[in-house]
């Protein structure tokens, strides 16, 4: 049987590059072509936005009016507006608190559900209802729960002897209060690190029981290891979350819930980033604002991830 | 050459922007849009004309239809604009919404906003004066009352016309003020001293906690009525300079404070407020755990409506020399800059303004109220005239002396009214002083230097939208 062999860049060899690189620049047009919606809706309404909101902060914008070019002033008038470091400490303190809170509470409810068997079904519906409230819905009913009176909460500690405090007054208790109420829409992070639970292999289990390993064992040198990547995931997706916390803050302290009464307390930085918006007209302001959290979220995003190579694993992932 | 997809990527971002930009509301060329809407506006007023015929469409925004007293004068004033296509965009004006129109050149034709915004919206240049609108129409000003027409005129010139009423009245809880052996000459204000005696004397305890409130002062919001009983206003008449940290006014504050303080705190008293069911028949009155507080006079309504038989006394709310004081609040109509039809969006608001309008609606209210078997309360306009022929054609005993009483001060309280004037900070001068209200009953602040820092806030917002506004 005759053989022909061809030399690197014979006529044969050339040809069949072409028509892969044809064929490849063919199904890239069509990607293209078949996201090219999202990429324009991207850019119209996410992207020249933001680009736009960078120039607006350099500007006096009322709104209604042209943007005057003012420079770096709003960036100046921000680190001598006390508003802005009231509200930047308020954030951090909610996300330094409520974001570990979120993990370990969802990781626990997790957990409970991976027992629970049979009836595990019944109560991931009944975890994951109470993330269908609307949030507006949620700071009312932190109002209602954490009424220093009558409140659920306040009630059912007076039952074990404890005269609960005045948590949608009293300075000290407003931001432990938003912390705990957040804890309602835990939901959501639990069917996802259930869902992480149960891609466990098994036999990981197995081998631990023979060599004698614990629950407790099974769980720090397993279970949590084998989930870091999901519970990676909700820390940062919360932490971002944290720190644009909004409506359940506004809604109970400064919108439908009391249009008059206010804390300071609650005053998170996109509460009053809104203010200075849509409230006071100062865009320019706003703008710039929003760009200084912009790039606060970055930098934590960015320590998070640069932590993450040390704490996390990754199924596949070679080190 | 570039590879495919950077080409792609190219043409995809460019095309992206050459939208965005198209799509921009904020570009240099939307001021003389702006501008020429203006020029338009004003050049149409030559065509404010009663006798002028109308066309084209009307929208309106920050309107609904909710009751009769809107159905009854919307029917009439789209009647009168016939054949103009009137739309509307029901509920409370959306600032940021219609903010936006007139920035993007495609603003509603009228507007329905509250009157506290004027300032704000005619500064900016987001409302046209309504003066060529008055003297075309022939809208008579006079019959207007003199604090809501304060509310609206900026600079000495006009930029709404006024709508609705609301003022401050004494509500009380007759049979716990009998129980102290008090009156409501007590509670109204005439005497702070009086106040802080039946607060002590009515306030209730059960189990260490506070059950019944003796006075509630309605701090933060009604800081302005307290202020002015001490005599003083927030701000200064030509709405230049804040007067918060006036002597008076810091002394109105700890007053106010002093009755909460006296009654656990206020942290105590708005969680016992905030339990109640203010708007159903388990209100903090029918409940009996409120003594008495100052408060809107459509609360009035509710109370008849939810609770008709709970203990009450009314009477207006007074000052400490003993006169009859109530500030004045509401909405009005304002015709943005941009407006396309401005000719019959003044048309419009005359006849929704009008007292032959106001006088049909509280006709069709006192029909609804007598089929209810309920007594007809009142209505409380813009518009004194209107007011006084109403309440002589509609207004009747209702048989119950609480109602009766209520209705009378309600009226009384309508011819006493003051306002703050218009300035072009309005919502910044309002949240410097209500968070400073804040502070104190917090615990975070002492009066006096909370008043001083929201002096201080209030004043360098005042005097930036003023400095803009005289640059223009």
């Amino acid at each position: 049987m005759a053989t022909t062999s061809t030399s690197p860049g014979a006529p044969s060899d050339t040809s069949a590059l072409r028509a892969k690189r044809i064929s490849r620049r063919r199904n890239t047009r069509a990607a293209l072509l078949f996201i090219s919606p999202w990429i324009i809706g991207f850019l119209v309404f996410t992207a020249w936005p933001i680009i736009y909101s960078g120039y607006l902060s350099l500007t006096n914008y009322d709104v209604i009016n042209d943007p005057e070019f003012i420079g770096l002033d709003n960036y100046q008038r921000m680190l001598e507006d006390p508003k802005v470091r009231l509200a930047l400490w308020n954030t951090f303190y909610f996300t330094v608190l409520q974001v570990p809170l979120y993990v370990m509470v969802s990781l626990a409810l997790a957990l409970l559900l991976y027992k629970a068997g049979r009836s595990a079904g019944f109560f991931r519906t009944a975890f994951f209802l109470p993330k269908m409230t609307p949030p507006v819905a949620v700071g009312i009913l932190l109002l209602l729960l954490f009424n220093g009176q009558n409140g659920l909460i306040n009630t059912v500690l007076s039952w074990v002897g404890i005269d609960g405090p005045a948590w949608t007054t009293d300075p000290t208790w407003v931001k432990p209060g938003l912390i705990l109420i957040s804890l309602w829409s835990v939901g959501s992070s639990v069917i996802i690190l259930l869902a992480a639970l149960q891609n466990v292999p098994q036999e990981l289990y197995d081998s631990a029981r023979v060599d004698g390993a614990n629950w407790w064992q099974q769980t720090f040198k397993i279970t949590l290891p084998m989930i870091s990547g999901a519970m990676f995931f909700i820390f940062i997706v919360n932490t971002i979350a944290a720190f644009q916390t909004f409506t359940e803050a506004y809604t109970a302290y400064f919108g439908a819930g009391n249009t008059t009464y206010s804390n300071d307390a609650a005053l998170f930085y996109v509460i009053y980033l809104f203010q200075q918006g849509f409230e006071f007209l100062n865009m320019g302001y706003a703008s710039a604002m929003a760009w200084l959290l912009f790039l606060i979220i970055m930098v934590f995003t960015a320590l998070q991830m640069m932590l993450s190579k040390r704490f996390v694993y990754y199924e596949g992932e070679q080190r | 050459m570039r590879p495919a997809p950077v080409r792609w990527l190219v043409l995809v971002t460019a095309a992206g922007l050459t939208l965005a930009a198209c799509a921009s509301g904020t570009s240099n060329d939307n001021s003389t849009d702006t501008d020429e809407s203006d020029d338009n506006a004003a050049e149409s007023g030559s065509a404010f004309d009663p006798e002028a015929e109308l066309e084209g469409e009307l929208s309106i925004m920050g309107f609904g239809m909710g009751d009769e007293i809107a159905q009854v004068r919307y029917d009439e004033a789209v009647s009168v604009v016939d054949p103009v296509e009137v739309s509307v965009a029901e509920g409370e004006l959306d600032i940021q919404q219609f903010l936006s129109s007139v920035a993007t050149n495609d603003p509603p034709d009228l507007i329905r906003p509250n009157r506290d915004q004027i300032g704000t919206f005619a500064s900016r240049g987001a409302i046209i004066p309504l003066d060529e609108c008055v003297d075309g129409e022939g809208i008579d000003t006079s019959m207007f009352r003199e604090a809501a027409i304060g509310q609206v005129t900026f600079e000495g010139q006009l930029y709404a016309i006024p709508e609705f009423n609301q003022v401050q009245i004494t509500m009380a809880n007759s049979e716990l003020l009998d129980e102290a052996g008090l009156t409501l000459d007590d509670v109204d204000g005439s005497s702070w001293e009086a106040i802080e005696a039946a607060t002590e004397a009515m306030h209730q305890k059960d189990g260490g906690k506070l059950s019944v409130i003796g006075f509630d002062s309605k701090l933060p919001e009604f800081l302005p009525l307290w202020a002015r009983a001490n005599d003083v206003a927030l701000l200064s008449d030509d709405g230049r300079t804040a007067q918060l940290d006036d002597p008076k006014v810091v002394e109105a504050l700890e007053w106010a404070v002093g009755i909460y303080d006296m009654q656990d705190g206020f942290g105590t008293v708005k969680a016992v407020r905030d339990s109640a069911d203010f708007f159903g028949n388990g209100n903090q009155f029918a409940s009996g755990e409120l003594g008495a507080m100052p408060m809107e006079q459509w609360y009035v309504n509710v109370l008849n409506d939810v609770s008709p038989d709970a203990p009450l006394a009314f009477s207006t709310v007074k000052s400490r020399t003993g006169e009859t004081i109530a500030y004045s609040s509401g909405s009005a109509w304002a015709i943005p800059a941009g407006s396309a039809n401005p000719e019959a969006a003044c048309r419009f608001i005359k006849t929704m303004t009008a007292t032959e309008s106001w006088m049909k609606a509280a006709e069709a209210r006192a029909e609804a109220r007598a089929e209810d078997d309920k007594p007809f309360t009142g209505l409380l306009t813009g518009n004194a005239v209107a007011d006084e022929q109403i309440y002589d054609a509609f207004v009747e005993p209702s048989g119950d002396e609480k109602w009766d009483a209520a209705i009378e001060a309600t009226y009384e309280a309508n011819e006493h009214t003051v306002s703050l004037p218009a300035n072009p900070a309005d919502a910044q001068f309002k949240t410097a002083w209500q968070d400073a209200v804040n502070r104190v009953l917090n615990g975070q602040q002492e009066p006096q230097a909370a008043m001083e820092q929201a002096q201080e806030e209030a004043q360098a917002a005042l005097d930036e939208a003023w400095a803009a506004w005289d640059e223009d």
